[in-house]
């Protein structure tokens, strides 16, 4: 009988630390622990010089001053060589006029893609799919997003989730379907019903006790 | 390498954490503020400065060596 091997890929999950690695990039050798104390995120792009990823790192450097506002980080990665990474940066600018700011890991070993889940063989067996991690400050996984090869990012939602992300932070609060900076969030529900019958009287502005908001 | 070149010679952003190390400046965080660079390019270019013999670690804190108080003179 033949025997059939498979090897199974843990995938990294939210609320998980980020898999560590050091990586050759555009700005040297990094490693993840260069970017404690600062949210990162970390996304992969299929190949260099290709129609789709250009577009996305162009719109990736046009929200990058609206991250480094929000003490965010940004590393590309594909499975390229350094080299195919400098000249494909340096003809974004010379074509576009748009300067890449950020890092991009040259992962020709496939080391950092493998770690993160990035190689999705239903789609390609060599090149990484679309992968979003937004990992934060203490380097836990706080959201991860998967593109097929065919759709484009959307940076508005990328911005919306780090908004997002340090509203709950910092307030301790969720938010709702389609929130932006300046609506409303949702109060944690409560835990037990003397909370419930209290928060009823907090001046929220709730559907029910289960469903409260109020402003930031 | 970011901070040293092939030919053995710091960069221009080396030269900046080189000369913040001379002004007395220790912690990354330090450095980052006073050059300007990111806090992960100043990490991993305090790295690459010590590997090379121009910068030491001491206590958490970095300071220039012998050769790299020489380079930047």
């Amino acid at each position: 009988m033949e025997e059939v091997r498979e090897r199974v890929i843990s995938l990294p999950r939210l609320g998980e630390p980020a898999p560590a690695f050091k990586a050759v990039t555009t700005h040297g050798v990094l490693k993840l622990e260069d970017f404690k104390g600062s949210w990162l995120i970390l996304f992969s792009h299929p190949a260099d010089f290709t129609p789709v990823c250009t577009t996305e790192f162009i719109a990736f450097a046009e929200i990058y001053p609206e991250l480094q506002k929000r003490g965010v980080e940004l590393v590309g990665l594909s499975v390229d060589s350094v080299s195919s990474h400098i000249a494909w940066v340096r003809n974004i600018e010379e074509k576009t006029g748009v300067k890449i700011p950020f890092p991009v890991i040259a992962d020709l070993s496939k080391e950092v893609s493998l770690a993160y889940g990035m190689i999705h063989p239903g789609q390609s067996a060599t090149a990484t799919v679309r992968c979003v991690f937004i990992i934060d400050p203490n380097q836990i996984i706080r959201l991860i997003l998967y593109y097929p090869l065919t759709t484009g990012r959307n940076m508005d939602e990328i911005l919306r989730i780090i908004d997002a992300l340090q509203a709950t932070d910092e307030h301790k609060v969720a938010t709702p379907a389609n929130w932006r900076p300046g609506d409303m969030v949702i109060v944690p529900p409560p835990n037990t019903q003397e909370m419930a019958e209290e928060r009823l009287k907090e001046g929220y502005e709730c559907i029910d006790w289960y469903l409260c908001k109020k402003k930031l | 390498m970011a901070c040293i070149s092939p030919d053995g010679k710091p960069t221009e952003s080396g030269m900046r954490m080189l000369h913040a190390l001379k002004s007395g400046l220790g912690s990354p965080e330090e450095i980052s503020k006073n050059t300007d660079l990111p806090l992960f390019r100043v990490r991993s270019g305090l790295r690459e400065l010590t590997r090379a013999g121009l910068a030491i670690e001491k206590n958490g804190k970095h300071e220039l060596t012998e050769e790299g108080a020489k380079l930047i003179g």
